[in-house]
């Protein structure tokens, strides 16, 4: 059994909102109990529709927001408060690679100088010796080091994503959630950064949470994946075999939504209705309003995440088979 | 005879050439898939064409409707054709419908403006357009602001706007690529259903090749201002000639075989402002060579079938789909 580095107990995580100026608050559950082991140095891929909670749930593993309840253990430890002493010196080990690379990145600041931050904030090294980092920092990512001096604006994107990528780097980090990393890139662009990042995954054993709704660069990258649907993992398993052989209706739905090339619309499982809101959850199985298997006692009992014939899912129908065949 | 007719087409802005002569027919009721990394021209090549660009923008060459030409054409002319002839719906469709009016009054617009309908036949064919694009209980939901849609919805109303006029065209610039896994799925197999019934032409402008495939009948594939390939979609996906081509294809992870390393291509698409000497696609090509560095290759019709500006080919004989991913040396 591999080292579990990281992980989280009955995870919830819940908004407040309110609806209008004088509406009665509501209550959105986008984490709704999440259980999940990381093992050190493995890259598991979580993937879902927008509003699955992916994204919550990996702030969440970083500490960046404190669960309603639920906790997070890093080396069997509970990660302490958010924003303690204790937890920014965690911070170090632990870092957050964003989607959009212009957002992340402060425009008046050379991409040398915000590479070289994290040394400071966490007095890792300063001046020559900083420097001298930085330079390697970006031969790592492959920065040119005559970018140095450069501005944001002035890279390309698949170079600014590198930037970042270089900074969360720079404090050594043994954790790196990376929500979306390329999924503003193109795809030639995208083949570059995902390369970088298996590189440096297998350079300096790194381990990642990979959130990404692109099932195929997520096959790609992750040795697990885990599927979201509205708040909760349905089924969990080896990219390898989740993707060949999908058992969740959800997750069948979303393998044979992507195009290939050379195939037509006509093999696809098109799913009816909308991703649901998380602030009005179907009662049960929340998958069974857009489900084609579901019956009855879909609408009923919530189906919870369990082994059913070697693999990973929460899906009533799925145990009603197992206990046949068993 | 096709039904657009685009010659020559350039454009320039600020004296910085964007398109370098785009030569493109589209026939009656045919989808057209556009394909290339961002900045290749793509959306730039029909928003010349329908008059869309800012004042600064330079527009040359010509865009024949049933040979009426568009470029140089009057206002009113243009107007006469956009939106009613030629529709386009675009990626983001939150941003593109008013946030501040009822979805209905944004379709009932369109019915005013391109087709005379006032009123209760307004109202009447609005509802049906939003049933034509699966917006269930389209009666009660036209009087909803576009907020209260999801984004697949939005981008259906978006649809139902476009085709408020009955375009002989749709223009689809990215119209999935904000939207999720299984919305994309929807709306792909809205649009190939529609062009269906209605029998209008399409194009679809989009970086994910799998859904050009899906719908189209033909392709073409864009890169810094020009069209380097063009063929039928099965041509086309069986078989790339242009290394560029073969560089998109290669570079998608595959969703099954072996999960090795991925293929990009090096480099990124040249700046506008300082093009390559020759072939623009030379400093990122495997098979350049001096020639390419100096000669830009003109497109050319291909032996089977289609057009192609290279000078060094792919092999047509090797087959796509069946090469693993990391070949070994």
């Amino acid at each position: 059994m591999t080292a579990l580095l990281l992980e989280a107990r009955g995870l919830v995580q819940q908004y407040d909102t309110s609806r209008g100026l004088f509406g009665r608050a509501t209550s959105v559950r986008a984490v709704d109990g999440v259980d999940l082991q990381v093992n050190r140095g493995e890259i598991l891929g979580i993937v879902g529709e927008s509003g699955s909670g992916k994204s919550t749930l990996g702030r969440m593993l970083l500490g960046l927001e404190r669960p309603h309840d639920g906790q997070v253990l890093w080396q069997g430890q509970p990660l302490p408060a958010p924003y303690s002493a204790a937890w920014r010196s965690l911070r170090a080990q632990m870092q957050l690679i964003f989607q959009d690379p212009l957002a992340a990145l402060d425009r008046r600041m050379t991409i040398a100088d915000q590479i070289g931050e994290p040394f400071i904030i966490h007095g890792l090294a300063k001046g020559a010796e900083a420097m001298a980092k930085v330079a390697g920092l970006m031969a790592r990512v492959g920065l040119r080091p005559d970018q140095a001096g450069r501005y944001p604006h002035e890279l390309s994107g698949g170079q600014r994503q590198r930037v970042v990528i270089a900074r969360a780097l720079a404090s050594s980090p043994r954790f790196i959630v990376c929500d979306e990393p390329v999924s503003a890139l193109d795809v030639s662009i995208q083949a570059q950064v995902v390369n970088l990042l298996r590189d440096l995954q297998e350079q300096s054993d790194l381990t990642m949470v990979f959130i990404s709704h692109d099932l195929k660069v997520v096959r790609n990258i992750c040795d697990r994946v885990a599927v979201m649907y509205l708040g909760r993992i349905v089924e969990e398993g080896p990219s390898d075999v989740i993707f060949s052989d999908p058992r969740h209706p959800y997750t069948q739905a979303l393998v044979s939504s992507i195009p290939k090339a050379g195939t037509g619309l006509s093999h696809r499982v098109i799913l009816q209705g909308e991703p649901p809101n998380p602030a009005a959850r179907p009662t049960g199985c929340a998958f069974h309003p857009r489900c084609g298997a579901a019956d009855r006692a879909c609408a009923l009992e919530v189906p919870v995440l369990e082994l059913n014939r070697g693999r990973l899912t929460a899906c009533l129908k799925l145990r009603a088979t197992g206990a046949q065949a068993a | 005879m096709s039904f657009i007719s685009i010659q020559g087409l350039t454009v320039a802005f600020d004296g910085t050439q964007v398109l370098h002569g785009i030569d493109l027919e589209i026939g009656r009721g045919e989808a057209l898939g556009l394909v290339g990394e961002s900045g290749c021209g793509k959306s730039v090549t029909w928003l010349a064409a329908l008059g869309l660009l800012p004042g600064k923008a330079r527009v040359g060459g010509s865009v024949k409707i049933d040979g009426e030409e568009l470029i140089g054409a009057s206002r009113t002319q243009v107007e006469r054709v956009r939106g009613k002839r030629i529709a386009m719906i675009f990626q983001d469709p939150s941003s593109s419908l008013n946030p501040v009016h009822r979805v209905g009054r944004q379709i009932m617009e369109s019915l005013t403006l391109h087709r005379g309908l006032k009123g209760q036949a307004a109202k009447a064919e609005a509802i049906r357009l939003m049933d034509l694009v699966g917006i269930p209980s389209a009666a009660t939901r036209i009087d909803l602001y576009p907020h209260e849609f999801s984004g697949g919805q939005c981008q259906r109303v978006m649809i139902a706007m476009a085709l408020a006029g009955e375009p002989d065209l749709l223009i689809a610039d990215e119209p999935t690529t904000a939207l999720d896994a299984t919305i994309q799925a929807q709306i792909l197999d809205l649009l190939s259903q529609i062009r269906a019934e209605t029998g209008m032409a399409m194009v679809l402008i989009s970086h994910d090749l799998g859904a050009v495939s899906a719908v189209c009948d033909r392709a073409a594939v864009m890169y810094a201002g020009r069209i380097v390939e063009m063929n039928d979609t099965a041509a086309l996906f069986s078989a790339p000639r242009h290394p560029y081509t073969r560089g998109l294809f290669d570079a998608i992870p595959e969703i099954d075989g072996d999960r090795g390393r991925l293929k990009p291509i090096h480099g990124t698409v040249p700046d506008p402002r300082a093009l390559p000497q020759g072939c623009a696609f030379a400093p990122r090509c495997g098979s350049a060579d001096t020639r390419c560095h100096t000669r830009s290759p003109e497109p050319q019709a291909g032996r089977e079938g289609g057009l192609l500006a290279c000078f060094h080919p792919v092999a047509w004989a090797v087959p796509l789909m069946t090469s693993p991913q990391g070949i070994p040396a």
